[in-house]
């Protein structure tokens, strides 16, 4: 009989005011691939944290190999065989793969060894990597590779994978599998950290669901749904957004013309010749890793950078001059992607920060005085009408959850009768519940003849909710898919920068304006 | 080892209550330092923060000492809200009183209800023209407000220095380095008999009502609150960021020309080599002390004119040294800032790794 690789029994962690772990017990067997699953704020970053040494907890026991253990620190954790790829990577862009492996480690090896060593483990786990080469020149793929090779060299018997997909293109996350599996045939044990339901179901061997800082079941990926698990993650059932057949006019409502953008920061992506129309009702996807030019396109279209006039146009007007305030008087409604700080202000009341994009269309002012009743009036309208979870319009956004302050935002913005709304990864790091919803209002919205633009990374999002959609690599835009004839595999070559597709391949049946303005 | 842990939650109450908190902490740290250096401090006290109020004149003198201090402040406030580190007010309160006092001077010989409003716009100007230069260097090329605003300050010094010298010297001054008497119709108006508070306290406590109204009930207001509280969520409001940089540097600078004008148009009557005994810097204490809100600095204002007026008084009635009025008003910010930084964080001794162990047994 074998004995479990780690055992972790009655693990507690009480921050201020939060029980981030409450009874934990988890069981990883040698060679297995074990997925934590959790909503944000389930307590799965505190577990791993636990795990890995960063965290020491309250109480409980973990026992490595059959042997009670006491993880002080990092190394502590690596000496026993426990390694961690994080979801953000911890490299220096001007240094060398080799460099910045050789940072990394805690034993101290020759230069030479060390490149022979990296190209070794690459080549053994099908993870190419050349050592000499600067990590800024490389994808986001790559770079997660160094994270993976880095941990690899120093042979752990667990692996610790934090969201490892949410940046990779969906070959590269075959890839990925492809190595986790063998990995695991050689005996690696693998916890495997994901919200990702569909990549459970394909990856691991077994399953914890935590939701609150507690496991609320252990079960087989293999012979549940990804349904049953979602709801066992939220806890509730919820109703999948529903999406009616439709037949679109070909009314072009929002157009984007040839558009150039020089980027404005050291690591930017500079936009070339970016075209493409959203029509009257119709929701259109742009897909692509993140890094690629999104934050540079959304600053364009939003109206925070300035473009030529004709660059960006909304209902035949010219609007690539004019600021986000007269953009908006325009129709232009836009949902930034970060909530904290540029959707809305933290330290202000939602009263307030129902004002900050609503003031014109809303009437919120007169004569430059702020109607403040009205402005209340108006963020009580957007908690009623989106549910969203708050004391009142004089809450302070930051006393919000991340899912109740963005389908405020997404609120305020749809409320504001917009003829056009652009969302940036409208449900980044929101609950499922609160997903669906924000899904199911983008859908209604388009149905009323509002053209809405989703930018997003997450293509499984773009895939139920778009009519048509393109992908974004290294500043350009690729032609217009209709989705519901293309695949994920397509999008995914598009995403890993094949610009031109097959021919066989369906396109958006003819966009005369948007084919004319890329040639 | 010491360190510093922040808070989850900041209490509100704490922020109005640090200001109470450091003026107890200086009063009781003045009487023990009083009592170190051989005075009485029950006595002492009493002399400094006590008997300056006990007549109608140190009332209205209270007045004089706090119109600049209010007046400066409250304009500042705006700009510190926003984000834009004006330092440099005393420097625009000394354009603003030699832009204002020429005026007075070209006109020194003639009558007119006409003059005072002219000096008061001349004064605006003037300090609206120093702060023009850190606006623009800032808007077009990113240069730090705080270095230009503060050097440029002793510029101005210098070319006060430079003009009561030259120019502005009074042909009938025996050569003593001060500008004519300005003229009855360039003088401000008295609000009380026998004192010298002027119209200019008036007139201050219209802007102290206005800035308030503005920050408070306006979309200007607000807009300043979102680009000094998140840059990005202005941007994405429409906001503009190089509008609110000469908005408030305008602003600030106009009303510390206006104060120096109301000092030499006032208390002076003429232009002196020292125009102000650094208003335009403790004006700066006055805005954090009022928490940047218009009425706090009304109170911060009287508080910190009381600690000239006191510092004046001790050095009568005890013989305490001048220095003293600099030190309250030090150990006034000294305190501030420490208490805030409680407020903020919590005390820690110990080192962060190794303490959360010690509960596991």
């Amino acid at each position: 009989m074998t004995v479990a690789r780690l055992v972790l029994s009655g693990i507690r962690k009480a921050y201020p005011g939060v029980l981030a772990n409450d009874d934990v017990a988890l069981t990883i067997g040698q060679g297995e691939i074990h997925a934590l699953l959790g909503e944000n704020g389930a307590g799965k970053s505190t577990l791993v944290k636990i795990i890995y040494g960063v965290l020491a907890p309250d109480a409980g026991e973990i026992a490595w190999e059959g042997r009670t253990v006491t993880i002080a620190s990092p190394h502590a954790a690596r000496s026993l065989g426990i390694g961690m790829v994080f979801q953000h990577f911890s490299l220096f862009d001007a240094l060398t793969v080799l460099e910045n492996v050789a940072l990394g480690l805690d034993a101290k090896l020759d230069r030479k060894t060390l490149a022979e060593r990296i190209t070794e483990v690459s080549e053994a786990y099908g993870l190419p990597l050349d050592p000499h080469r600067e990590v800024h020149e490389l994808s986001v793929g790559e770079r997660q590779r160094i994270e993976i090779v880095r941990c690899l060299l120093q042979n752990p018997r667990l692996l610790i994978m934090d969201e490892p997909t949410s940046v990779l293109t969906p070959q590269e996350v075959e890839r990925l599998f492809l190595t986790l599996r063998q990995l695991a045939a050689e005996g690696v044990s693998i916890l495997y950290i994901s919200h990702k339901l569909h990549e459970i179901e394909a990856l691991c061997d077994a399953a914890t669901i935590m939701r609150g800082g507690k496991v609320v079941a252990h079960c087989d990926p293999r012979t549940e749904t990804a349904r049953s698990m979602a709801e066992l993650m939220v806890g509730s059932s919820f109703a999948a957004p529903e999406k009616p057949e439709k037949r679109l006019k070909r009314a072009p409502r929002f157009s984007v013309n040839a558009l150039d953008l020089p980027t404005a920061e050291v690591f930017g992506t500079a936009l070339q010749g970016i075209s493409f129309d959203v029509q009257v009702g119709e929701i259109f996807g742009i897909a692509g890793v993140a890094g690629n030019g999104q934050s540079e396109l959304l600053a364009a279209l939003s109206g925070e950078r300035l473009t030529v006039p004709e660059a960006v146009v909304i209902d035949g007007q010219k609007i690539g001059r004019l600021g986000p305030r007269a953009r908006r008087m325009h129709g232009l409604a836009y949902i930034p992607e970060e909530r904290n700080g540029h959707a809305a202000v933290p330290d202000l009341t939602l009263a307030d920060n129902a004002l900050l994009s609503a003031f014109d269309r809303r009437g919120l002012l007169s004569s430059g005085v702020i109607r403040h009743a009205r402005a209340s009036a108006f963020a009580r309208e957007i908690i009623d009408r989106f549910s969203v979870r708050a004391t009142g319009p004089m809450a302070r956004a930051s006393a919000l959850s991340g899912g109740n302050l963005q389908k405020f935002v997404v609120g305020r913005e749809i409320l504001q009768a917009p003829n056009v709304l652009i969302a940036a990864q409208p449900t980044w790091g929101v609950d499922a519940g609160a997903a669906a919803a924000i899904h199911q209002a983008l859908i209604d919205l388009a149905g009323h003849g509002v053209a809405v633009l989703v930018v997003s990374q997450d293509l499984d999002e773009l895939m139920g909710l778009t009519d048509r959609m393109a992908v974004l690599n290294g500043g350009r835009l690729s032609r217009p898919l209709v989705t519901a004839d293309a695949t994920v595999e397509q999008i995914g070559l598009l995403m890993g920068g094949l610009h031109d597709l097959p021919d066989e391949v369906p396109q958006s049946d003819g966009q005369p304006e948007a084919t004319h303005a890329q040639a | 080892m010491l360190r510093l842990e922040p808070r989850a939650a900041i209490s509100r109450k704490m922020r109005w209550l640090t200001p109470l908190l450091a003026v107890a902490l200086t009063v009781l740290t003045g009487a023990v330092l009083f009592a170190a250096m051989g005075y009485d401090p029950i006595q002492s006290l009493r002399a400094f923060f006590v008997d300056p109020l006990t007549s109608r004149y140190g009332l209205a003198e209270l007045g004089v000492k706090a119109t600049p201090l209010i007046l400066i402040a409250t304009g500042l406030a705006v700009g510190f809200r926003a984000g834009v580190w004006n330092i440099g007010a005393e420097g625009q309160l000394t354009l603003g009183a030699l832009a204002g006092g020429s005026v007075a001077l070209l006109f020194w010989d003639q009558e007119g209800w006409w003059i005072l409003p002219l000096m008061g716009i001349a004064g605006v100007i003037g300090g609206m023209a120093w702060a023009a230069i850190p606006a623009f260097l800032k808007a077009r090329f990113d240069v730090n407000e705080i270095l230009v605003s503060l050097m440029l300050t002793y510029v101005g010094l210098l070319l006060l220095s430079a003009l009561i010298y030259g120019p502005l010297k009074s042909p009938e001054g025996f050569g003593f380095p001060e500008s004519r008497m300005f003229s009855e119709s360039a003088v401000l108006p008295g609000l009380l008999e026998g004192t010298r508070l002027h119209l200019g306290a008036a007139i201050t406590a219209l802007v102290v009502l206005v800035v308030w109204f503005l920050m408070t009930r306006t979309l200007f207001g607000f807009q300043v609150t979102v680009i000094g509280q998140a840059p990005a969520a202005a941007r994405f409001a429409g906001f503009s960021q190089k509008a609110m940089i000469w908005t408030s540097l305008l602003l600030g600078g106009g009303l510390a020309g206006l104060a120096g004008l109301f000092e030499v148009a006032g208390p002076i009557g003429q232009i002196v080599p020292t125009i102000s005994p650094g208003y335009g810097f403790t004006a700066i204490i006055v805005a954090f002390l009022g928490r940047l809100h218009p009425f706090g600095i009304v109170l911060a204002g009287l508080l910190v004119a009381l600690s000239y007026l006191g510092g004046e008084n001790a050095q009568i009635t005890v013989g305490m040294p001048q220095a003293v009025t600099g030190v309250f008003q030090g150990m006034l910010l000294f305190f501030l800032l420490a208490a805030d930084v409680l407020v903020r964080y919590r005390l820690r001794f110990g080192s962060p790794a190794s303490s959360p162990r010690a509960a596991r047994s």
